[in-house]
C-alpha cells in the first residue's frame, strides 16, 4: 500500500522534474535564437537604413568619385558582375566534372580519397590565402593587377564548393538507378549525362547558386588580384573596380560621400546574395514538390 | 560433395526437360548455365550451378534470402562486372556463345538480356523518353517508328491506356505499380531475348502485383523469363519451371506443379511449406 504510494509519488516527482528540464531547455534555446536574430536584424537594419538613404539613380550611372565629389558605383558593379560571371563560367564545369569523377569513377581509389581530402582543405582555406596564391601566380607573372586575376581567384573559391556538392549529390542517387540504366545496355558516359546529371540537377544547381552567393561577397582575394580602379574599363586585363573592395576602401575613408557609397554597395551586395540564396531554396523546393 | 550436387542437378534437369514439354513438342533451351560458380571476393555465393532456361518459358527462382538467386540473375547480364572483386567461373551459353567470356560486348549483351529490378527505377524524364532512351542506344528509328515502338511496349506492359494522355509528363508522377510496369515496358522496348525480373512485385500493392503477374504470363509468348521471388504462391502462379536454391547451391529444379506438390528433396519441401527460410 505504502509502496504503491511512494511509487506514485516518485513518478509524479519525475514528471515534474521532466517538465522543469523541458522548460529550461526550451528557454535557453529561445534565448540563443533571440541573441542570434538580434544581431542579424541589427546588421540588416543598419544596412537597410543607411543603404536606402544612399540609394539613387547615380549609383548605376556614374563612376566611383574622387574624395568629396558626387558619384556612383557603375564601374564597381560592372567589375564585380564580370568577375563573378567569368569565375563561375570557369569554375562550374571543372567542379561538376571533378565531382562526377569522384562519385562515379573514384570509388575507393586512393586518388579519390586524396582528392576529396585536398578539396576539403581548399574549401576551408582562408580566402586571403587564395588571393595571395593568385597574386603570386597571375599578378606577379603578368606584372599588373587585372580583372582576369580576380576572376581566377573567385573561380578557385567557387570550385571546391561545387566539387563537394556535385560529389555528394551524385553519391545520394540510389545504385539501383545506375544499374537499371546500364542494364539497358547504356555505356557509362551516357548513363551519367542522360540519367544521373538530370537526377542530381537540383542538388548540383543549388550548390552552384550557393557558391555564387559566397564569391559575391569575397573581398580579400580581390584586394590582391583585381585591386581597384577609379575609372571605367571594359577590359579585364586592367585592374578593375569591384563592389567589395570599394566598400572596404570607402568605409575606411574619412569622407562622408564615400561612406554613403559604401553603405549603398553593402545594401546591393546583401540584396543580391539574399536573392540568390532564396532563389536557390525556392528552386530546390519547387522541384521537390513536382517529383 | 560437389559430386553429389552435380548428380542431383543433372538429374532434375532431365525431369524438367521431360515435363515442361507435355505436348511432345520439345522446348528449345534459350540459356544454358553450366557449372557456374560465383564469388564476392573470397566468399562463394554460387556453387557449381547447372540449369537451363527453356525458350519462352518462365523460370521461377526461389529460396531463402542470401541463397544466391539474385546473384544468378546478376551473372546472366553481367551486372556483377560493375564491381571489382566479383567474378564468375563456368559457362553461361546463349546461342553457343559463352556470356562470361571477356570479349563479350556488354552493352550488346544487356540489350539481349534485359533486367527489371526490385524497386521501380523510373529515369528522371518523361514517360515517352523513359522508353525511347533504351531503344535509342541500340537502334536508329524515325520519329514515327519510335512512336510506334513506345506504344507497342507500353501496350505489352499493360500501361498504354493509363499513360497515353501523359506520355510527355514526368515518369516520377506515376504510381509505384505503374512505374514498375514502365520499367518492364522500357526493358522489352529494346526487344531482348531474355528478361530477368528480380523480385519485381516486392515493392507493390496486391492489385499492382496481380497486374505484373498477368503481364509476366503474357510476356512469355515472346520472351524467355527468369523471375526471382520470395512469394511461393507467386512462383506457383507464374512459373513453368521452378528452381530452389539454398546456400548457393541449386537443390532442385522441376516443373512448377511437381515442385509444389511432390518435391523430391526434403529441404525443398521444408522451404515451400514454410518450415524455414
Amino acid at each position: 500500500m505504502s509502496g504503491a504510494r511512494t511509487a506514485a509519488a516518485s513518478s509524479a516527482g519525475m514528471r515534474r522534474r521532466r517538465r522543469v528540464t523541458n522548460l529550461a531547455g526550451l528557454g535557453f534555446a529561445a534565448l540563443a535564437t533571440l541573441f542570434g536574430l538580434f544581431f542579424l536584424f541589427w546588421i540588416l537594419g543598419a544596412t537597410l537604413v543607411n543603404g536606402f538613404a544612399a540609394l539613387g539613380p547615380r549609383l548605376f550611372t556614374e563612376m566611383t568619385p574622387p574624395p568629396g565629389a558626387q558619384g556612383g558605383l557603375l564601374n564597381a558593379l560592372y567589375g564585380s558582375t564580370l568577375m563573378i560571371v567569368v569565375g563561375t563560367a570557369v569554375g562550374t564545369p571543372v567542379g561538376v566534372m571533378a565531382g562526377t569523377w569522384l562519385a562515379e569513377y573514384g570509388g575507393a581509389r586512393p586518388l579519390a580519397g586524396a582528392t576529396r581530402f585536398l578539396n576539403d582543405i581548399l574549401l576551408s582555406a582562408p580566402s586571403i590565402v587564395i588571393g595571395l596564391f593568385v597574386y603570386e601566380v597571375v599578378v606577379s607573372s603578368t606584372g599588373h593587377f587585372s580583372g582576369w586575376a580576380g576572376a581566377v581567384a573567385l573561380a578557385l573559391i567557387l570550385l571546391p564548393i561545387i566539387v563537394r556538392t556535385s560529389d555528394e549529390t551524385l553519391r545520394l542517387i540510389p545504385t539501383a538507378l545506375r544499374e537499371a540504366t546500364l542494364a539497358l545496355g547504356a555505356p557509362r558516359w551516357r548513363m551519367i549525362a542522360s540519367v544521373l546529371w538530370p537526377a542530381a540537377r537540383t542538388g548540383i544547381s543549388t550548390g552552384i547558386l550557393l557558391a555564387i552567393a559566397r564569391i559575391s561577397g569575397e573581398t580579400a582575394p580581390l584586394l590582391f588580384t583585381a585591386l581597384n580602379n577609379q575609372f571605367w574599363t571594359w577590359n579585364p586585363a586592367n585592374p578593375m573596380a569591384n563592389v567589395p573592395v570599394v566598400i572596404f576602401q570607402y568605409a575606411l575613408s574619412p569622407y562622408e560621400t564615400w561612406h554613403d557609397l559604401a553603405w549603398a554597395g553593402a545594401l546591393i551586395m546583401t540584396l543580391v546574395v539574399l536573392i540568390v540564396s532564396v532563389g536557390a531554396r525556392y528552386a530546390l523546393s519547387g522541384r521537390r514538390r513536382k517529383t | 560433395m560437389s559430386g553429389t550436387v552435380r548428380q542431383s542437378t543433372e538429374g532434375t534437369r532431365g525431369i524438367a526437360g521431360r515435363v515442361t514439354r507435355p505436348q511432345a513438342a520439345p522446348v528449345p533451351v534459350r540459356v544454358s548455365i553450366r557449372h557456374l560458380s560465383f564469388f564476392y571476393g573470397a566468399r562463394q555465393a554460387l556453387k557449381d550451378i547447372t540449369l537451363d532456361l527453356p525458350d519462352r518459358r518462365v523460370t521461377g527462382l526461389i529460396g531463402p534470402s542470401g541463397c544466391g538467386k539474385s546473384t544468378l540473375l546478376r551473372v546472366l547480364n553481367r551486372m556483377y562486372d560493375l564491381y571489382p572483386g566479383q567474378r564468375a567461373t563456368g559457362e553461361v551459353l546463349m546461342d553457343g556463345e559463352n556470356l562470361l567470356d571477356n570479349d563479350v560486348d556488354l552493352n550488346l549483351l544487356r540489350s539481349r538480356v534485359g533486367m527489371v529490378f526490385q524497386k521501380p527505377t523510373p529515369f528522371p524524364m518523361s514517360v515517352y523518353d523513359n522508353i525511347a532512351f533504351g531503344v535509342k542506344l541500340h537502334e536508329k528509328l524515325s520519329r514515327a517508328a519510335m512512336d510506334e515502338r513506345v506504344e507497342w511496349s507500353l501496350t505489352r506492359a499493360a500501361l498504354w491506356d493509363e499513360v497515353k494522355d501523359r506520355l510527355h509528363a514526368s515518369a516520377a508522377g506515376l504510381s509505384g505499380g505503374q512505374q514498375q510496369r514502365l520499367c518492364i515496358a522500357r526493358t522489352i522496348a529494346v526487344k531482348p531475348e531474355v528478361v530477368l525480373l528480380d523480385e519485381p512485385t516486392s515493392a507493390l500493392d496486391p492489385i499492382s502485383t496481380l497486374r505484373v503477374e498477368e503481364l509476366i504470363d503474357e510476356l512469355k509468348r515472346d520472351f524467355t523469363i527468369a523471375v526471382v521471388t520470395h512469394n511461393m504462391q507467386q512462383a506457383a502462379r507464374v512459373a513453368d519451371q521452378v528452381a530452389f536454391f539454398y546456400l548457393g547451391e541449386l537443390i532442385e529444379c522441376g516443373p512448377a506443379a511437381q515442385m509444389f506438390t511432390a518435391p523430391r528433396e526434403k529441404r525443398t519441401q521444408d522451404y515451400i511449406t514454410g518450415r524455414f527460410g
